[in-house]
């Protein structure tokens, strides 16, 4: 058969000469190449300290926005929960009281609102579905925990904070999927 | 009496110092296979993860002690305990450096100067696999068995070959004292060493001394890929710690035997030059430095080696060992012999 690259070697059964059988200079060519590789340069990144540069369309953990008053962008519409092929999000939806016009953009809002990330396989759909600017995907790194139900993240994890300080910065990825999506 | 108080010093020292080397050939195998595979290896247990081996004990030491139901208590104890004692056992004959005067009296830097050391080291050698046999036989375990039955089979197959390279050099230096065949190497400004006599007869011994410790690629005792941990698959906690600790003991003692043997123990080029120059015990103590230097030579070339080739298969161990390597220490032997005989 033809070979896709040319690096295939054809394996042979013949006889070995009585120098390979000695094995001696196999061995020391074997111990050239582990001392060569011993000098190296390692390839190892320490993760907590040092992290990996993450490609521009980097899908990670999740984030409801707030607008520039510090309101919830998320009216419950349930589109990203329909959009989700994981069916990883479920909402409960409510309507906003009067004196809650300064947390709620809208007349609707998710009381709750519920990502189960061993679910959840980070395709951005969400995002994409999303019609109010509310749910995006940022790139911070989902974290590992030892229970399953620390998965199921909630919204107040999820809503970012009043504060600006403590407001998440998405805007590379709104340019990244804009480019993406082209 | 000074005499004694010294030997006892020297014992302590040696017994800490084979502990010592041992622990950090744990750590230092783990660097090692790292480095090899382009990796950094344990880094994080103190400044670049020295502090590796004191957690690795302190964890070997914590661990539960499982004894299996229908093992025979006593000889699964005495197992790993055989194995210790032979290993510690053999540091007693090394020559550790050269004669130096402590209150007028001329002391030797060895325990035990005893006139047939090589045998006493290879007495000891084929005991420490009793305590493989011993703990393998006494896990009641079909994996520890097998394991037990490889490392006996291995011994023997391997210790002929041994023993005839090392009747090679008897020949040579006429003596059967590890002392005296060191001293026999200080020819040539210190370079005398019997691996320019007996270049075929070294390599014997150096894959001997592989499959004696059972080290990569003689390491079919305790294969982990077939027979998940070999003789000490039932051990858990500090007797497990005492098996692998006996390992190391053996390497860093092999490696202290090959260098007594081959690479003139601690002769080093231009050493009588440096010894009409420097005080006795200044010498003594370069001495031992190189030593220990060649050594430290030898482990790193024991992990080399373990981490570029792969495990020989049962069938090949046996070829290698009967057909091969000891019709090749009997030429040897014949060789070294015959060319005694013809420069007499």
């Amino acid at each position: 058969m033809q070979s896709l690259t040319n690096r295939s070697k054809v394996v042979s059964n013949k006889k070995m000469t009585w120098t390979e059988r000695m094995y001696i200079p196999a061995i020391l060519a074997g111990l050239r190449v582990t001392i060569y590789h011993f000098f190296k340069k390692k390839v190892t990144i320490q993760y907590p300290e040092q992290t990996r540069e993450h490609s521009q369309y980097f899908r990670g953990r999740h984030v409801l926005k707030r607008d520039e008053e510090g309101r919830e962008n998320c009216t419950a519409c349930g589109l990203c929960a329909v959009a989700c092929p994981a069916e990883a999000i479920t909402i409960v939806a409510e309507e906003r009281k009067k004196g809650e016009e300064n947390l709620y953009r809208e007349e609707k809002y998710a009381a709750e609102y519920n990502i189960n990330m061993l679910r959840c396989i980070f395709c951005g759909l969400c995002e994409e579905a999303c019609p109010k600017d509310a749910i995006y995907l940022t790139t911070t790194i989902s974290t590992s925990d030892y229970h399953r139900d620390q998965f199921i993240y909630t919204k107040d994890m999820l809503v970012e904070g009043i504060q600006d300080v403590d407001r998440i910065d998405i805007s590379s990825r709104r340019t990244g999927v804009r480019e993406g999506a082209m | 009496m000074e005499l004694i108080i010294f030997k006892i010093c020297l014992v302590l020292v040696l017994f800490l110092l084979s502990i010592t080397i041992a622990a950090y050939s744990t750590f230092s195998e783990r660097k090692v296979a790292a480095f090899m595979q382009d990796r950094i290896g344990p880094n994080r247990a103190g400044p670049f993860g020295l502090l590796q081996p004191l957690a690795d004990g302190i964890k070997m030491i914590m661990k539960e002690e499982i004894m299996p139901a229908d093992s025979n208590k006593l000889l699964f104890i005495l197992g790993p305990a055989i194995s210790m004692i032979t290993a510690l056992m053999t540091s007693a004959v090394i020559p550790w450096g050269p004669d130096i005067t402590i209150g007028g009296e001329k002391v030797q830097l060895q325990v035990a100067d005893i006139n047939v050391g090589i045998l006493y080291i290879m007495g000891v050698l084929s005991l420490g696999v009793y305590g493989i046999m011993i703990g393998g036989w006494a896990s009641n375990n079909k994996f520890a068995l097998l394991g037990a039955v490889r490392a006996s089979t291995q011994m023997i197959s391997y210790e002929l070959a041994m023993g005839m390279s090392i009747v090679a050099i008897i020949m040579t230096t006429g003596s059967l004292s590890l002392g005296n065949m060191v001293e026999g190497q200080n020819g040539w400004h210190g370079m005398g060493w019997n691996i320019f006599l007996q270049p075929l007869g070294f390599l014997i011994f150096l894959i001997c001394a592989f499959a004696e410790t059972n080290r990569t690629p003689f390491d079919l005792p305790e294969s982990e890929t077939e027979l998940v941990g070999g003789y000490h698959t039932e051990y858990s906690s500090m007797k497990l710690g005492f098996y692998l600790f006996a390992e190391y003991i053996n390497m860093f003692l092999s490696s202290a035997v090959i260098t007594c043997l081959y690479f003139g123990g601690y002769n080093f080029p231009f050493m009588d030059m440096v010894q009409a120059n420097t005080h006795e015990v200044l010498f003594a103590l370069i001495c031992v430095g190189v030593f220990l230097a060649k050594i430290i030579f030898f482990i790193f070339f024991f992990m080399w080696v373990r981490w570029t080739i792969p495990r020989f298969r049962f069938d090949q161990l046996m070829n290698l060992g009967w057909k091969v390597l000891l019709p090749l220490s009997i030429v040897n032997m014949l060789i070294t012999g015959a060319v005694i005989l013809y420069n007499q």
